[in-house]
C-alpha cells in the first residue's frame, strides 16, 4: 500500500539511489571465485567503514549510497551495522534517509544494536515536520524487533490522532506491519482501526481500509457507521486506496442489501431463449418487474459513486469497478462497465491477460454485455500465446446464430496460424461452436474433415479429437467420415488421435463393417509398439467386433488380448483381464458376460464441449484466486445476498453529514438517539427512504460544534497549548444548546419557532414563492416512495431534496441537543474534499436563522457569526443576449442576499428583459444540467413580458463550492435557450464576522497545507482603511474583523456549500506591497480566491 | 501486498532486490525461471505464477522481468499495475536527468501531483494529439477492423500554480476516455472541457480509444501477391503499397516487417525504394521504406527460395506496418483552444497532432 503520490516520490527516494548504484559499479565481476570476491568485499567494506566515521556528510553519503546498493544487489551489508547504526540522528536528511533504508533490512537480524536507534525514532516521531514524524513511524515500523512492539503500539496510537493526515496515513501502514509481527496486539489495533475509519481525509481513507481487510476484514460492525462516507469520499481517494475500498464495500454489500438479481432472473430466462430481444423491450420488462423491488439507497449509492472511476487511467480501479458491477449491479446495469474493460485491452500483455480472463468467465454468464465489441477480441499473428487463446476463448463465448459465419471464417484464419498451439485450439473452439450452434454443426464438421488432410500432425490430431466428439453428438448417417478417419490412421502417429479414431470405429462398427476388422487387424499387428492410450483402445475395439462380429474376428481379438496379457503395464494387463473375463463365455464368468454387449455397446452420453472458465465464477472476479482458478491464502468469500436485508438503520445513524449526501444534496438525517423526540410524527411516519435521506437533524451548526469540540481536543493532543477561549467558547455554547433543548423538548414550542422562521424568511426574501414551494414539494417527496429507484435517481432526489428544504427551516430544533455534542461527527464535503486536517469549525448558523434566533432572544453565543452584507456588487453578467434571444435578453447578478433558498444556496438575482414588440409569455427555467451535486432553486414561471419590460427574478445555485458552470435552459413559451451560469469564487462566500481573537485562534489552527499566500502589488491610493475594505468586500463576500493593527487588515467568510472557514488577511509592507494570505481548509477554493484577489488592490 | 520486488534482466541474473516487510529468500524466483523455461519467449512467461508459499506476480518490460512476491489474496492488477507505474518512474528517472546526487524530495503539495514553488524563465506548454490506429486488412483489402487509440501528451513548463482548460471542437468523439487524476472530471461530464491544474512536466493528460463499431479511415493500402508453389522450392514475393484516406498529408516513416513461414530459406528481392533486410535465422525481412510518393508507389518485388523437400507453407505470412503522419488526427479530433488561469504570465502554447500505426496488420 504505498500507492499515493506521496509515499510514491518517498519510494522514488529510496529505489532511486539502488539503481543509481547498480548504475555505477554495476561491473562487479560476479562469477569469480568465491574467494575473491569475499576477500574485496572486506576490504571494500573496511573503507566504507571510515567514510562511514568521516566528519565529512559528503563521504557518510557515499558510503550510505553504496552500502544501499549492495542490499539492492542482494550481498550481505550485515557487518557495517554499528558503523551505519550511529548516523541514524545524522542532521543531514539524505544520509538518514538511507540509514532508514538500511535499518529497515538489517534490524531484525541485530536487534540489540537496532535497540540503540530507537530513541531516535522516538524523537523524531514528535518533531514539527510531518514528513519526520511520518517516516520515523514507517522506520519503526519495519524493523521488526519484538521487544519494541509496545513503543510501536504507543506510537502508532499517537501519529492516528497526529493533525497531520498524512501521518495518520502512515499509522495506517503501520498498522499492518504490527500486526504481521505480532498478532497478540489485534484487539488494540482493531480499535485504532475503528478510530481511523472516521477519519475523514481522503488521504488516510485507503490506508486505513486496507488495515480493516488485513487484521479484521469480518468486522463488518466497524464499516456500518463510515460506508456513506466511504461511498462519498471514493473519488477523491488516491487509485490505490480506491481498489482496495471498492473490494471491501463490493464485500460488505453483499451481507447488506438484497438480491437486485431477483427481478432479473425471469428476464433472464426469457434472455436465454431470444438474446437480441432489443434493449427497449428489455428496459420495458425490467421496468415491469422491479415495480416489486425497490434498491436500497445505499446500495445506489455505491453504484452511482463508483461509475465514474470507469473513467480512471488506472487499469485496477477500473477492473475493481467493473467487478462491484458484475457482483453487485442489477443485471440490466452490468452492461456499462463493458467499454472501459475493452478499452484496457490495449494496455499492457499482462493487464490484457488478467482483463481478458475476467472477461471470458463474465462472457459465458452474459453474453449480451460484450457483443458488440467482438471484434475488440480478434486475434493478431503478434499477440502471445496466451493472450490468443484467452481472446479465442472469449469468442467461442460470444458465438451465436448471427455471427457464427463471420466468426468461422475469421477462425479459418486462426487454423492456418504459425503458431501450432493455438491453431489446435481454435479447433477446439470450432468443435464448441458446432456443438452449441445446431445449425453450424455440419459445416463446422466439413470444415474439421479438410483438416484431416492437413499437413501438421497437431491441427489433425486435434481435428480427429475434436470430430471424435462431434460424431459422438451426431452418431447417424457420419459412415463416411468414419472410413475417411479409419484411412487417416495409417499415416497418423498422435497417441490421443490414435486412440480416438480407433474408439470411433469400434462404437461405430456396425456402420463399417467390413472396414473394422480390418483396422483390427493392422493394429493388433502394431499393438506392441502403439502407447498405452492406444492399446487400451484397441484392446476395446477388439472386445466390441467380438461381440458383434465374433465371426471375422474372435481369432484376432484373442490374438490381442494375449498379447495384452503379458504388456509391461498393469493398466493394460487389467483391462486385458476384464475384458476376457466379460467377453468371452467360461464357466467362471457367471451372469455378468451375458450382459457384456449392453456394457460394451450401451448409449454413451455426449462429450459437453466446455469452456474452461466455467468453473470460475465462484471466485469474485478480479481476485488472484479467480486467475489461478484455485483458491489463494487469505481469499475472502464474497457471500451470497441475504433473504432479508439487515437492518439499514445502521449506516443512517451518526453521519448526519454524509447521510444526508448520498443523495447528493440537502437533508437533514437523523442522529442515533437523542433527536428522535425532536420530531414530530407525521415526519416520523414518513416513508422509510425519505427518512433515512433526509429526517434526520443533524444540522450544520451541530456538526460543527462537534467538529469544533474534536479539534480542541486535538489540539490539546497536539502539544499545543490549549488556549483558554476555546474552553470558554465550548462551554458557553453546551451552555446555551441546553438552553436551547429546554426550548424545544416541546414540540409545539419547535413548531412556532419554525413557523416565525418561515414567516421572517419570507418576509425578507425578494421572491415569495419560497414558502409555498417548500410545501408542494413536501407532498411530492411521499408520492415519490413508490417510483423511488427504478424510475429514476434524480426524480426522487430531486423530492428529497424538497423535503429537506422544508426542514432546512428549522434546524434551531438541532442545536439544542447537548448529548450530540460529545459525539464524534464528522462533516464531510463529497464534492472537493481536501485534506482536511482536524480543524475546528465554527459553529455558523444559517444567516436568516442567526437572525431570527436574535429576534427569539436565542442568540447564539457562539464565536462567529455569519453577517449580512451589505455591499453588493453591481457589476451584471450577461446570461442571454437579446440577438441570440430572439428578443429576450438576460443578465444575472449576484445580489449576496443570503438564506433565501436555504443557507446553501448563493441567489442569483435575474433580470429579463423583453426587448421586441411583441408580448413574452410563459419565461421560465427548462431542462437543467448540473454538475452532479450541484442543485437549483428556479425562479416562479413570468407569466408574461410586456414589450420593452424588464424583470428581476432571485433564484438559488447551490453550486458545491465550486466554479463549475450551471447550465440551464431559459424557455419562454415558445422557445428554449441554453444558458451558464459560472460563479466568481468570491460569490461562493458567506461573510461572517468574528473577533481578532478568535480570528486569529483559528487561523493558527488552519496553517501549512491550508494556507496560502502572495505577495501583491497595492496601488499608494488604495492604501486606505476604508478603501482596501471596499475593494475586498466588493471583489468577495467577506465579514471585515476588526483589527488592532493598522496595517493588517483581515476578512473571514465561511463557504456557502459546506461552511468551511476561509481567512483573508492583508498585511500593508513597505514600499506599496501587500502580503495577502488566505487561510482554509477548501484549498482549491483558497487559491483561485487569491488569484482573484490578488488584482484588486493592485489597480488604480 | 507485495511482499518483496526481484528485477531479473536478459540473461537471468537477478540484479537488483527490495523487501518491504520480512526477506524472501531470492531462491523463490526459481520457480520463475522454471516457468520461463517453460514458456518459450519471454512474452509468454505467464504474469501470474503460482508457488507452493508464494505467488509472483511479474510484469516484463525493457528486457527486464519485474517479479514481485506476494503472500496472500491480492488484486492481480493492483500489482501489475502498480509495478508498470514503477517501470515508467525508472524510465522517467534515468532516461532523462543524469543520474545525479541529488535524490528527489518527498514533498505535501496542495495539489498532491504537482509541487509547489515551480519557476520558469520559458512559460511552455505543449500538447501532442497522437494516435495509432489499430486494424486488421484481410487478403482482399477490406477492413475487418480497425480502432483508434488516442493519447493527448503533454509537456507543461509553467511557472507557479496554473489552472488550465483545453477545449475541443468536436468533443463528441470522445465517448471513452481515461483521464490523468488532475482532470476534473465534473466538468468534463457538464461541459466537455478539460479543466485541470497540470502536473510539472511531462504526463499524459487523457487516453481515448474511438472503438471498431465507429468507421475508421485507413491511410494506406497494400497491395500482395505472395505465393508458394508445391513443385518447386522458389515462391513469389511482391508487395505494393500507397496511399488512402491520408486527408491530403504525406505518409512517412513507413516500415513493413513480416514473419516469414519457417521452411522459407532466403528472399531476393528488390526495393522500389527504402532497404531490406531478411533474417534468415529468425526468418523475419523487415522493409524500411520511408515516404509514400504517391506519383510512385514504392514496391518490394522478388523470389522466396524455399527449404528443398519441404511441402508449401499452409498459411501466408502477415504483413505489420509502421507509419507516421505528420499534423494530422486520424479520427478528426480538434483542440479548439487552451487557456490559462491563476497566473499573469502568457505563456507560450503549442499543439502537435499526429498519427501512427498502432498494431496494424495486413493478413495476405
Amino acid at each position: 500500500m504505498s500507492g499515493n503520490g506521496l509515499t510514491y516520490s518517498e519510494h522514488g527516494g529510496e529505489a532511486a539511489p539502488e539503481l543509481a548504484q547498480e548504475a555505477a559499479p554495476a561491473v562487479t565481476p560476479s562469477a569469480p571465485a568465491a574467494f575473491g570476491l569475499f576477500s574485496s568485499d572486506t576490504k571494500k567494506n573496511e573503507d566504507l567503514k571510515q567514510m562511514l566515521e568521516s566528519s565529512k556528510d559528503s563521504a557518510k553519503l557515499d558510503a550510505m549510497k553504496r552500502i544501499v546498493g549492495m542490499i539492492a544487489k542482494g550481498k550481505n551489508a550485515s557487518e557495517l551495522f554499528p558503523a551505519v547504526v550511529k548516523n541514524v540522528a545524522s542532521k543531514n536528511i539524505e544520509i538518514k534517509k538511507l540509514v532508514y533504508v538500511y535499518l529497515m533490512r538489517y534490524a531484525e537480524e541485530q536487534q540489540d544494536l537496532a535497540l540503540l536507534s530507537i530513541s531516535t525514532f522516538q524523537r523524531a516521531l514528535k518533531d514539527p515536520n510531518q514528513l519526520i514524524r511520518a517516516s520515523a513511524l514507517r522506520v519503526l515500523s519495519s524493523i521488526r524487533v519484538p521487544i519494541i512492539v509496545p513503543i510501536m503500539m504507543l506510537a502508532i496510537k499517537e501519529a492516528s490522532s497526529d493533525l497531520s493526515p498524512y501521518v495518520r496515513k502512515n499509522a495506517a501502514h503501520a498498522i499492518q506491519k504490527l500486526y504481521s509481527l505480532d498478532p497478540e496486539q489485534k484487539e488494540m489495533l482493531i480499535e485504532v482501526i475503528e478510530k481511523l475509519l472516521k477519519d475523514r481525509s481522503t488521504l488516510v481513507a485507503g490506508s486505513v481500509v486496507m488495515a480493516f481487510e488485513e487484521v479484521c476484514p469480518d468486522r463488518i460492525d466497524l464499516i456500518h457507521k463510515n460506508y456513506r462516507k466511504l461511498c462519498n469520499l471514493l473519488v477523491d481517494v488516491e487509485e490505490w486506496g480506491q481498489v482496495v475500498i471498492i473490494h471491501m464495500l463490493t464485500r460488505y454489500a453483499r451481507t447488506q442489501f438484497v438480491s437486485p438479481w431477483k427481478v432479473d432472473e425471469v428476464v433472464d430466462e426469457y434472455n436465454e431463449n431470444n438474446f437480441y430481444e432489443s434493449d427497449e423491450e428489455q428496459k420495458e420488462k425490467d421496468q415491469k418487474m422491479k415495480t416489486t423491488y425497490a434498491m436500497d439507497p445505499d446500495h445506489r449509492l455505491l453504484l452511482r459513486n463508483t461509475k465514474p472511476l470507469l473513467q480512471s487511467r488506472n487499469a485496477a480501479v477500473v477492473m475493481a469497478v467493473a467487478q462491484l458491477y458484475w457482483h453487485l449491479a442489477p443485471k440490466s446495469e452490468a452492461g456499462i462497465v463493458s467499454k472501459s474493460l475493452v478499452r484496457l485491452l490495449r494496455s499492457n500483455r499482462e493487464v490484457q491477460y488478467i482483463v481478458l480472463q475476467n472477461i471470458a468467465t463474465m462472457s459465458i454468464q452474459r453474453k449480451g454485455m460484450f457483443e458488440p465489441y467482438l471484434k475488440s477480441f480478434y486475434v493478431r499473428s503478434t499477440d502471445p500465446t496466451m493472450i490468443k487463446t484467452l481472446k479465442l476463448e472469449i469468442l467461442t463465448n460470444l458465438a451465436n446464430e448471427a455471427n457464427i459465419s463471420t466468426l468461422l471464417r475469421e477462425f479459418q484464419t486462426y487454423v492456418k496460424s504459425q503458431d501450432k498451439q493455438f491453431a489446435a485450439a481454435t479447433i477446439q473452439a470450432i468443435g464448441r461452436c458446432a456443438t452449441n450452434i445446431t445449425e453450424v454443426t455440419d459445416t463446422c464438421l466439413n470444415g474439421l474433415v479438410c483438416l484431416l488432410s492437413n499437413r501438421d500432425e497437431i491441427v489433425v490430431a486435434e481435428s480427429v479429437v475434436v470430430i471424435k466428439k462431434l460424431l459422438q453428438t451426431q452418431p447417424a448417417h457420419h459412415g463416411e467420415i468414419i472410413k475417411h478417419m479409419a484411412k487417416l490412421l495409417d499415416n497418423i502417429t498422435v497417441p490421443v488421435a490414435r486412440a480416438s479414431i480407433l474408439w470411433l470405429i469400434g462404437e461405430y462398427c456396425e456402420r463399417v463393417p467390413k472396414i473394422a476388422p480390418d483396422v483390427l487387424r493392422k493394429t493388433a499387428k502394431s499393438f506392441t509398439n502403439e502407447d498405452d492410450l492406444v492399446k487400451l483402445q484397441i484392446l476395446n475395439l477388439g472386445a466390441k467386433l467380438y461381440l458383434t462380429n465374433s465371426k471375422q474376428t474372435k481369432l484376432l481379438t484373442q490374438y490381442v488380448l494375449n498379447l495384452g496379457k503379458y504388456d509391461q503395464s498393469y493398466d493394460i494387463r487389467d483391462r486385458t483381464r476384464f475384458i476376457r473375463q466379460l467377453i468371452v463365455p467360461n464357466e467362471k464368468s457367471g451372469a455378468l458376460s451375458k450382459y457384456a454387449k449392453k456394457i460394451f455397446l450401451a448409449q454413451k452420453p455426449a462429450p459437453l464441449l466446455e469452456s474452461p472458465f466455467k468453473d470460475r465464477d465462484h471466485f469474485q472476479l478480479g481476485t488472484l484466486s479467480h486467475t489461478l482458478n484455485s483458491q489463494a491464502t487469505g481469499y475472502l468469500e464474497l457471500s451470497d445476498w441475504p433473504e432479508v436485508a439487515p437492518d439499514p438503520s445502521v449506516r443512517n445513524v451518526e453521519m448526519a453529514e454524509l447521510a444526508k449526501e448520498w443523495t447528493g444534496i440537502l437533508g437533514k438525517p437523523k442522529k442515533e438517539k437523542p433527536t428522535e423526540k425532536f420530531y414530530s410524527e407525521s415526519e416520523e411516519e414518513e416513508d422509510e427512504s425519505a427518512s433515512t435521506s433526509s429526517s434526520g437533524s443533524g444540522s450544520d451548526s451541530e456538526s460543527e460544534k462537534e467538529d469544533k469540540e474534536e479539534g480542541s481536543t486535538d489540539e490539546s493532543s497536539g502539544s499545543s497549548s490549549p488556549s483558554e477561549e476555546s474552553t470558554d467558547s465550548e462551554s458557553d455554547s453546551k451552555e446555551s444548546a441546553a438552553k436551547k433543548t429546554c426550548r424545544a423538548v416541546n414540540e409545539s414550542d419547535s413548531e412556532v419557532i419554525k413557523k416565525k422562521a418561515e414567516g421572517i424568511s419570507k418576509k425578507r426574501s425578494t421572491s415569495s414563492s419560497s414558502d409555498t414551494e417548500y410545501t408542494s414539494s413536501d407532498e411530492s417527496s411521499t408520492g415519490s416512495k413508490s417510483e423511488s429507484d427504478s424510475k429514476s435517481d434524480s426524480e426522487s432526489g430531486k423530492s428529497r431534496n424538497a423535503t429537506s428544504n422544508k426542514k432546512e427551516e428549522k434546524p434551531v430544533q438541532d442545536r439544542k441537543n447537548p448529548k450530540t455534542q460529545d459525539m464524534f461527527l464528522l462533516d464531510l464535503d463529497d464534492f472537493c474534499p481536501v485534506t482536511p486536517v482536524a480543524v475546528p469549525r465554527a459553529a455558523v448558523l444559517s444567516p436568516s436563522l442567526a437572525a431570527d434566533l436574535e429576534g427569539l432572544s436565542l442568540s447564539s453565543s457562539s464565536v462567529i457569526d455569519v453577517t449580512t452584507q451589505a455591499c453588493v456588487p453591481t457589476k451584471t453578467h450577461e446570461l442571454l443576449h437579446r440577438m441570440s434571444g430572439k428578443g429576450l435578453a438576460a443578465h444575472y447578478h449576484f445580489s449576496r442576499q443570503p438564506g433565501i433558498f436555504g443557507d446553501r444556496m448563493v441567489p442569483v438575482q435575474v433580470t429579463v428583459t423583453n426587448t421586441t414588440d411583441q408580448k413574452i409569455e410563459n419565461i421560465h427555467i427548462g431542462e437543467k444540467k448540473l454538475p452532479p451535486g450541484m442543485r437549483m432553486h428556479e425562479f416562479n414561471p413570468i407569466e408574461c413580458l410586456e414589450p420593452g419590460g424588464s424583470l428581476t427574478a432571485t433564484m438559488g445555485i447551490d453550486f458545491c463550492d465550486s466554479t463549475q458552470t450551471a447550465s440551464f435552459q431559459l424557455c419562454t413559451k415558445d422557445d428554449q435557450f441554453n444558458v451558464n451560469i459560472q460563479p466568481p469564487v468570491g460569490e461562493l462566500l458567506l461573510p461572517v464576522t468574528m473577533s481578532e481573537k478568535d480570528f486569529k485562534k483559528e487561523q493558527g489552527m488552519l496553517t501549512g497545507m491550508n494556507e496560502t499566500s502572495a505577495t501583491i502589488a497595492v496601488a499608494p491610493q488604495n492604501s486606505a482603511r476604508l478603501i482596501i475594505t471596499e475593494r475586498v468586500v466588493k471583489a468577495a463576500n467577506l465579514g471585515v474583523v476588526p483589527s488592532g493593527q493598522d496595517n493588517i487588515h483581515r476578512f473571514a467568510a465561511k463557504t456557502v456549500h459546506s461552511g468551511s472557514l476561509m481567512l483573508v488577511t492583508v498585511e500593508l509592507k513597505e514600499s506599496s506591497t501587500a502580503q495577502l494570505i488566505i487561510n482554509t481548509e477548501k484549498t482549491v477554493i483558497g487559491s483561485v480566491l487569491l488569484r482573484e484577489l490578488k488584482p484588486v488592490l493592485s489597480q488604480g | 501486498m507485495i511482499h518483496s520486488l526481484f528485477l531479473i534482466n536478459a540473461s537471468g541474473d537477478i540484479f537488483l532486490e527490495k523487501h518491504w516487510k520480512s526477506v524472501v529468500s531470492r531462491s523463490v524466483c526459481d520457480y520463475f525461471f522454471e516457468a520461463q523455461e517453460r514458456a518459450s519467449e519471454a512474452e509468454n512467461v505467464p504474469p501470474v505464477i503460482p508457488t507452493p508459499h508464494h505467488y509472483l506476480l511479474s510484469v516484463y518490460r525493457h528486457k527486464i522481468f519485474f517479479v514481485a512476491v506476494i503472500q496472500s489474496e491480492v488484486p492481480p492488477l493492483f500489482v501489475i499495475e502498480f509495478l508498470h507505474r514503477v517501470v515508467d518512474t525508472f524510465q522517467d528517472y534515468f532516461g532523462s536527468t543524469n543520474v545525479g546526487d541529488q535524490l528527489p524530495t518527498g514533498q505535501l503539495s496542495v495539489v498532491p501531483w504537482r509541487r509547489t514553488g515551480v519557476k520558469y524563465t520559458n512559460n511552455e506548454a505543449y500538447f501532442d494529439v497522437i494516435e495509432e490506429i489499430d486494424a486488421i486488412i484481410d487478403k482482399s483489402g477490406s477492413t475487418i477492423t480497425a480502432e483508434i487509440q488516442g493519447v493527448i501528451d503533454a509537456y507543461v513548463k509553467l511557472t507557479g500554480m496554473p489552472d488550465l482548460t483545453l477545449s475541443f471542437m468536436n468533443p463528441r468523439l470522445l465517448d471513452d476516455v481515461s483521464f490523468h487524476p488532475c482532470v476534473r472530471f465534473k466538468r468534463w461530464e457538464s461541459e466537455r472541457i478539460l479543466s485541470f491544474i497540470p502536473p510539472d512536466g511531462n504526463f499524459r493528460l487523457l487516453s481515448y480509444h474511438v472503438s471498431a463499431q465507429n468507421l475508421v479511415a485507413i491511410p494506406v493500402y497494400v497491395k500482395h501477391n505472395i505465393s508458394f508453389r508445391d513443385s518447386s522450392s522458389l515462391g513469389r514475393f511482391e508487395i505494393t503499397m500507397g496511399p488512402k484516406q491520408t486527408m491530403g498529408k504525406t505518409v512517412e516513416g513507413v516500415m513493413v516487417t513480416s514473419q516469414m513461414p519457417k521452411s522459407v530459406l532466403n528472399m531476393t528481392l528488390t526495393p522500389s525504394q527504402g532497404t531490406h533486410v531478411f533474417d534468415p535465422v529468425t526468418k523475419l525481412l523487415s522493409w524500411d521504406v520511408g515516404k509514400i510518393n504517391p506519383q510512385k508507389l514504392p514496391s518490394l518485388k522478388g523470389s522466396v527460395s524455399l527449404q528443398a523437400g519441404t511441402s508449401k507453407p499452409d498459411e501466408n505470412p502477415t504483413i505489420n506496418l509502421q507509419f507516421k503522419i505528420q499534423q494530422l488526427a486520424i479520427s478528426g479530433l480538434k483542440v479548439n483552444r487552451l487557456d490559462m488561469y491563476g497566473e499573469k504570465y502568457k505563456p507560450f502554447k503549442g499543439i502537435k497532432y499526429m498519427t501512427k500505426a498502432g498494431k496494424f496488420q495486413v493478413r495476405t
